[in-house]
């Protein structure tokens, strides 16, 4: 590894040279203006697009969030905040939020300890290396509607010939109807085993590159200083140097978990015993209710909440001191 | 290993610009994409004609999207594209209807929203002569002030349908009262076998429970009274949900079947006993299980109450946004009012529904004999037409609070009490 950064430290001036040489060869396009046409071109496509399908929509989802907007997208009538009083008391979006609330409970721990898991065990592999990663890997090529029309047609389906009830059915346990039970609320089960099934793979190789970066020699000094391989190694030497994907992994965990919408819509739909905000957002705005007012009053205040609990969260664990 | 850097005769710069500039054309073949599902425009062929595009959900029966195809082309006014929308055709039609590439026909049921919002037209001048032929609920489910919206296409009225070998071998009568349904349901209900399907209670359109409506009317109460206040804010009404409850807890409902109600799979791959579905399932049934099968409505809650069942079904609308309204409404008009023969197959010839002509109906063979027959006279007795004053943000906190009483054990009157506020301020917007 320390042989590798030498060679790109070594090779790094000469490709310099390389490309100012080839810079100044250039008989057109030379100099700012060259730059400059050369950073539109490639980049004002992506702009022109943001700005069309982001921020145009964002800003239009901000005033219509003043108006009385059922079923039109250009109202007339002002209602001043009272979109934002109708959802901020709407005890449908407020259990909305409670739904994920409980589901990022589970599903943010649970991925963040199994893709690590997953990780470690990965790289210890000595055969096969590239097997392995790959096969984890793969879920997360997978389309969400598709895995969650697997789990709800096959697997978790309710009958008793369904894959899970068929297993069940062999220790002489009574089918479960697995997506329509709410006492116990066995719902869970689907839902959050899809997304470990999609997602684990990707964490876990964001921890391998992660676990990858470690320098062996400070292993080498811990082993000399003797610590037990194990639980001490893993505890005192790879987590504390996996602070910055740790970091990585649980922010872009809570914030996938904050877009849930996928797996919820096409397993449970619009049930109001398991919808996250963004399907009922969904539903009240594009839905047949098509209230794009509400809807787009309950987008706002669901997007200051993601980015309050994303500031907090750098607070707390900082993205800056993972650096060190 | 040391890291490599790609040779092959690229620079890093070279790379970068090809796969920049491979980007960037995809991104604007992206931007320019976009099938509106309409005919295009200059197409040859057409010669002066107009394009119309004309929306159905996506019907279970075989052969249906064929005719609907076939009743397009052999319509010579106008070019007629049809677009069969399956999955959440509500939600699908609702944006289609905000945005440029509307329909200019669309099937659907009536809502004052709306009309409040300026979707439709009046199409009472292409009725006609015609007007004394329809059934005066289908006129009636289909009119706001006076002026009539959509012309029905079929009317479908939901029941239970119940295996009669099973009744006859658990020894049981079809159900008179929703206690009797109860204990029918707990009677059926083996390890094989459930007793009742009502529905799975999840769906991408919203969790509409499929007998809320026939549990309300069952006790005598109303969505909404004439003077469009809600109806069902009173003792009865909380008593009929309770029941409900008393069928979640009896471990006789069957819950994450493969389709849900209104497909008959469940019931005749005897995955329950008795299953509430509508009239069109019915020849998939007859095909399945011959005549071991009949028919009950949503039965009485006690003495005082009556049984109930919901007529249902489709009606053609001309979407207000439409280019071509005048041609659009003389689509309409040859379709759903002059064709009388399309309205009979589509009709009777895939799924069963009831025409909505009355001189259809009198001579409908296919529904005059048998179990058929039967449905026809308790739709009759007993059907109750949908609500044009009763807006999806109604059902919605209506069916939230049969999802709260029944599924997770909520009082009654609480909740009736929430879905009450709501219905009560979304009439006085609508209303004043």
């Amino acid at each position: 590894m320390s042989s590798g950064s030498a060679t790109k430290a070594a090779k790094a001036p000469g490709r310099g040279k390389v490309a100012a040489g080839s810079k100044k060869r250039k008989p057109g396009g030379s100099g700012i203006h060259g730059n400059t046409f050369w950073f539109w071109v490639f980049v004002g496509p992506f702009v022109i697009g943001m700005l069309v399908f982001a921020y145009l929509p964002i800003l239009w989802s901000l005033v219509l969030s003043f108006f009385e907007a059922q079923n039109t997208v250009t109202p007339s009538n002002f209602v001043g905040l009272q979109n934002y009083i109708d959802m901020l008391t709407d005890r449908n979006f407020l259990s909305s939020l409670g739904t994920f609330s409980i589901f990022a409970l589970f599903i943010v721990p649970l991925t963040f300890a199994l893709s690590l898991a997953l990780a470690l065990l990965v790289n210890q592999v000595k055969i096969a290396r590239a097997f392995f990663r790959s096969v984890f890997f793969l879920p997360t090529a997978c389309s969400y509607v598709v895995a969650s029309l697997i789990w709800k047609l096959s697997v978790f389906n309710g009958v008793r010939f369904g894959l899970a009830n068929t297993v069940l059915g062999w220790f002489g346990v009574d089918q479960i109807a697995w997506l329509s039970s709410i006492d116990p609320p066995w719902y869970w089960v689907p839902l959050v085993t899809v997304r470990l099934w999609l997602q684990l793979g990707f964490y876990m190789i964001l921890f391998i590159a992660g676990l990858q970066r470690i320098s062996p020699t400070l292993y080498e000094a811990a082993y000399v200083d003797g610590a037990r391989p194990g639980w001490q190694i893993f505890r005192y030497i790879t987590l504390p140097q996996l602070r910055a994907t740790s970091v990585a992994v649980l922010l872009l965990n809570l914030i996938a978990a904050y877009q849930a919408f996928d797996e919820f819509y096409n397993l449970i739909g619009n049930a109001n015993y398991a919808r996250p905000p963004l399907v009922y957002l969904y539903s009240i705005s594009l839905g047949s209710i098509q209230d794009l007012g509400r809807g787009s009053a309950g987008a706002l205040i669901l997007a200051v909440i993601i980015m309050v609990l994303t500031l907090l969260q750098n607070r707390i664990f900082g993205f800056g001191k993972a650096n060190d | 290993m040391p890291a490599r850097i790609p040779n092959a005769g690229l620079t890093r710069r070279d790379l970068l610009k090809r796969t920049g500039g491979l980007a960037a054309i995809a991104a604007f073949a992206a931007a320019c994409g976009g099938n509106t599902g309409r005919p295009a425009d200059s197409g040859g062929g057409g010669g002066s004609k107009v394009n119309l595009t004309q929306w159905y959900h996506q019907y279970g029966e075989t052969g249906t999207k064929e005719a609907a195809l076939k009743y397009a082309k052999a319509y010579t006014d106008s070019n007629v594209a049809v677009q069969w929308v399956p999955g959440d055709y509500g939600a699908k039609l609702a944006s289609g209807l905000l945005s440029s590439s509307a329909p200019d026909v669309f099937e659907s049921q009536l809502n004052i929203a709306m009309v409040k919002s300026n979707q439709v037209v009046p199409l009472d001048d292409i009725l006609g002569d015609a007007k004394d032929d329809f059934n005066p609920n289908d006129l009636k489910t289909n009119t706001i002030d006076g002026k009539l919206y959509g012309i029905k296409m079929i009317d479908d009225p939901q029941v239970f349908y119940y295996r009669k070998s099973l009744f006859e071998k658990a020894g049981i009568k079809p159900p008179e009262t929703v206690d009797d349904l109860i204990a029918a349901a707990k009677e059926l209900t083996t390890d094989k076998v459930k007793g009742l399907f009502l529905g799975n209670f999840t769906g991408a359109g919203g969790v509409n429970i499929s007998v809320a409506g026939p549990s309300l009317w069952s006790s005598g109460g109303a969505y909404l009274t004439e003077d469009n206040k809600p109806g069902f804010n009173n003792e009865r009404a909380a008593q009929a949900f309770s029941k409900l409850r008393e069928l979640n807890q009896s471990n006789s409902l069957l819950l994450g079947a493969p389709a849900d109600w209104a497909d008959p799979g469940a019931f005749v791959q005897g995955l329950c006993a008795i299953q509430w579905t509508g009239l069109w399932a019915m020849p998939g049934i007859q095909k399945a299980l011959g005549d071991d099968f009949g028919v009950f409505a949503y039965p009485k809650l006690d003495a005082q109450g009556k049984p109930a069942l919901p007529s249902g079904g489709w009606s053609e609308f001309v979407s207000a946004k439409s280019a071509n309204v005048d041609a659009a409404k003389a689509f309409v008009k040859a379709l759903w009012v002059d064709n009388q023969e399309s309205q009979e197959d589509w009709n009777l010839n895939y799924g069963f529904h009831i025409p909505p002509r009355k001189s259809l109906a009198a001579k409908a063979t296919k529904l005059q004999t048998g179990v058929a027959a039967e449905v026809v006279k308790l739709n009759q007795d007993y059907g109750v037409v949908d609500l044009p004053a009763w807006t999806p943000t109604m059902n919605t906190a209506f069916n939230d609070m049969l999802t709260n009483v029944m599924r997770k054990g909520a009082d009654p009157a609480a909740e009736i009490a929430k879905a009450d506020k709501t219905v009560t301020t979304e009439l006085s917007r609508l209303f004043g």
